[in-house]
């Protein structure tokens, strides 16, 4: 008797809980929802990501993100390539900040032929390296206005990131794509004038950022836009594998320069990594925008001290890479990006896996995006921040 | 002084002919002045780059260009639209513009036509818009299409109401919703019993102005205003489908309608066709002298430029609201700000 009452009973409070839960959808009408694929082809997505998104008007029941339509098989490649070569193909991953792709590949290799790059090298590697930092992240500050309708700031982005390109373009020949890092060193030493040249650029990107600052970051429906918009906590964050500017936005003081001894010239200078702990979308943005201040500063204090001597060590003309496994990862402009390269003793590795920092950060996008409106998915996309090449390899 | 620009002895048919020339040029040569000026020129500059060039001096034949290129192109109509709504949507988005021009006085006799409801009207058939927007997003059978015609219907119904609102003070003040009369008692009037400066209502009924103006914006869509829109997210929202022809139509009406709620506003709120502290005494719209006539519209046309710049500048600047906030927006700020402007008003109407 007590048993059946109870099953009846069950039966209909699951009954009654399906209802509400009906009912917390479609309030009054008989509505059903719209399934909204925000992609491939979608400027706010500015690459070729597909996000599908289960709509309830216009708010996000479910939401994924749906990538590999630029899959480009760099892993793969990487396999049929010499060492020098493979340089050339992780350009191409994130195609905004190119030259910090080429170094950790290259640290790697060294790490396995026990050599070290020369102290200059080591320098305009770190300086090189904050250039691609802050070409990209300027841009993102700029593209941040684009997607949230101020059309006004991308195009101050791509002024003042021509000056850095072009300073990229001066020391390595190339604008998005520079192939300059050489196991062992560089290809060249910095151009006549370039230190010069760099300063006067990086107190422009400082006057950038406080543009950006008025124009954007201080702007009422800006903030109203981000401010606990995209909320990511601390825990989460980690366990979804966030790195770069997005766990720093969490509150996680975790910054590859700073917590690893590499090669490379951070541990010399002076500069702060910031963290917000707030976790929202203004907060992934503000740590960005204080990240391309301090870059200038490394730059700054990194072309006060560089040191003499040669860009290239002795390395044998035909390179082969001993027998043994490597991983190497810096904190690239989008997060974290490690190679770990395998190999035999031959010509090219044997086996790279590319660990890339966009492809982890989006795999959050169906945690934050459940409950939000369809115009936030945009402004947390946006300042997620990754790039489609990125994602893809 | 009825015998000035229309003349009356002319026979029907050619003041309606006139009227109609008149009209489609009131409406299409403040949407190109503004599309050149602002949309091609003032951006570029804001944004460090030059913008067109080439085609003419300084670029200033660009629009005939692309409205050249517009017209090439191919008039695609979605397969599953709904074949008719589609075609009418964008005519009846640019009719709205036509029937609100109808009712904008440029000088003492210039004018189309010239009703007692004047006010009423232009803010009845400036909803016609909305109607088109809305059979627009749902015809396209687009997604993306249809949220942005359900937000446009939404925002456009919500600022409907602080726009009604900032213009009852006006209305208050004036004591009569005829635009003419609404243009002499700015102009003709004294503050607080000063007549240096006239009376333009953009210093007396400040609040009501600037309302106004945050209407107009959201009813222009544009930035901060244009979730509807949309570029980054719903890819030009009810626009999307449409290509060729019947694009043109929708962007002409767009910047149009800018025009047009400019030279309301001034009409409204800088004295329209006068200028109030150059103004020669006249008392009654027949004693004002038949040069105002020519030197009318030039003034409007200043006005109506001047506004436009704010609109633009604040369009080229902000970044946009979302869809809640600005509901949000609407109803808990403007309107009860609106309300209180017009209970002042009508107190001091009532004191002095």
């Amino acid at each position: 008797m007590t048993s059946t009452e109870s099953l009846i009973d069950r039966r209909q409070l699951s009954y009654i809980a399906a209802q509400a839960a009906d009912a917390r959808l479609n309030v009054e009408l008989e509505t059903e929802g719209m399934t909204l694929n925000i992609g491939p082809q979608h400027p706010a997505t500015h690459g070729t990501l597909r996000i599908i998104a289960r709509l309830d008007g216009e708010q996000v029941v479910w939401a994924e993100p749906s990538c590999g339509y630029m899959h480009r098989g760099y892993e793969k490649l990487t396999e049929v390539r010499t060492y020098p070569q493979v340089t050339a193909l992780v350009n191409r991953i994130d195609w905004l900040g190119s030259f910090a792709n080429e170094v950790p590949f290259i640290l790697a290799a060294e790490k396995l032929m026990e050599i070290e790059a020369p102290p200059r090298a080591q320098w305009i590697r770190t300086i090189l390296f904050e250039l691609s930092r802050i070409a990209n992240v300027s841009l993102f500050l700029g593209d941040l206005g684009v997607q949230m309708g101020a059309i006004t700031p991308v195009f101050m982005a791509f002024r003042d990131r021509e000056y850095v390109l072009n300073l990229i373009e001066g020391a390595t020949g190339g604008r998005f794509h520079p192939n300059f890092d050489r196991i062992g060193g560089l290809k060249d030493d910095l151009p006549a004038g370039f230190i010069d040249e760099t300063r006067v650029v990086m107190k422009k990107l400082r006057n950038f950022c406080d543009e950006m600052e008025n124009l954007l970051f201080g702007n009422e429906i800006f903030q109203s836009r981000t401010r606990g918009i995209g909320v990511i906590p601390k825990d989460v964050a980690m366990q979804y594998g966030l790195s770069g500017a997005n766990l720093r936005a969490s509150g996680v003081d975790w910054d590859l320069r700073r917590d690893q001894t590499l090669p490379m010239a951070w541990n010399k200078v002076d500069w702060k990594v910031w963290t917000h702990p707030d976790g929202d979308s203004y907060a992934r943005c503000w740590v960005r925008l204080q990240e391309v201040r301090e870059s200038t500063r490394i730059v700054d204090q990194l072309l006060d001290d560089i040191p003499s001597g040669p860009v290239m060590a002795k390395v044998p003309r035909i390179i082969k890479v001993p027998e043994g496994e490597a991983w190497v990862s810096t904190e690239n402009p989008l997060g974290e990006m490690g190679y770990y390269v395998v190999s035999k003793g031959d010509l090219g590795p044997f086996r790279t896996k590319i660990r890339s920092a966009s492809f982890n950060n989006i795999s959050i996008v169906p945690w934050v995006l459940k409950g939000v409106y369809v115009p936030d998915i945009i402004t947390i996309l946006a300042s997620l921040y990754f790039i489609l090449g990125d994602i893809d390899r | 002084m009825n015998a000035a620009l229309l003349a009356a002895d002319l026979p029907y048919w050619a003041q309606a002919l006139l009227r109609v020339l008149g009209g489609v040029v009131a409406v299409l040569l403040p949407a190109g002045t503004i599309v050149y000026v602002f949309l091609f020129k003032m951006m570029s500059f804001m944004q460090s780059r030059l913008g067109p060039m080439e085609a003419g001096p300084y670029g200033s034949m660009q629009l005939f260009a692309e409205v050249g290129k517009w017209l090439q192109k191919e008039d695609i109509t979605p397969e599953r639209a709904d074949r008719f709504i589609f075609k009418i949507a964008p005519l009846v988005v640019l009719v709205s513009t036509f029937l609100l021009v109808a009712v904008v006085p440029f000088g003492p006799d210039a004018w189309f036509t010239n009703f007692e409801a004047g006010v009423f009207y232009m803010l009845a058939v400036s909803s016609v818009s909305v109607l088109g927007i809305l059979i627009a997003g749902w015809a396209s059978a687009n997604k993306y299409s249809l949220l942005g015609g359900l937000r446009a219907a939404g925002q456009l119904i919500a600022y409907e109401l602080p726009m009604v609102l900032a213009v009852i003070g006006v209305i208050i003040q004036a004591g009569t919703m005829n635009l003419q009369d609404i243009v002499l008692a700015q102009n003709a009037g004294s503050m607080f019993g000063w007549d240096g400066l006239g009376n333009p209502y953009i210093l007396t009924q400040f609040v009501g102005f600037i309302i106004f103006m945050i209407a107009v914006q959201a009813e222009l869509t544009q930035t901060p205003f244009d979730m509807p829109i949309a570029e980054s997210e719903l890819v030009s929202g009810y626009m999307t489908e449409y290509s060729g022809f019947r694009f043109l139509t929708f962007f002409i009406a767009e910047f149009a309608t800018a025009g047009v709620f400019s030279l309301i506003a001034s009409v409204l709120f800088l004295g329209g066709w006068g200028i109030p502290f150059a103004w020669f005494g006249w008392d009654t719209m027949d004693s004002v002298d038949n040069w105002m006539n020519v030197v009318g519209p030039l003034i409007m046309v200043t006005k109506m430029m001047l506004l436009s710049f704010i609109i633009m500048w604040v369009r080229f600047s902000y970044p946009r609201f979302r869809e809640d906030q600005l509901q949000r927006f609407a109803w808990k700020v403007l309107v009860p700000v609106s309300l209180v402007n017009i209970m002042i008003t009508a107190i001091l109407k009532v004191a002095f």
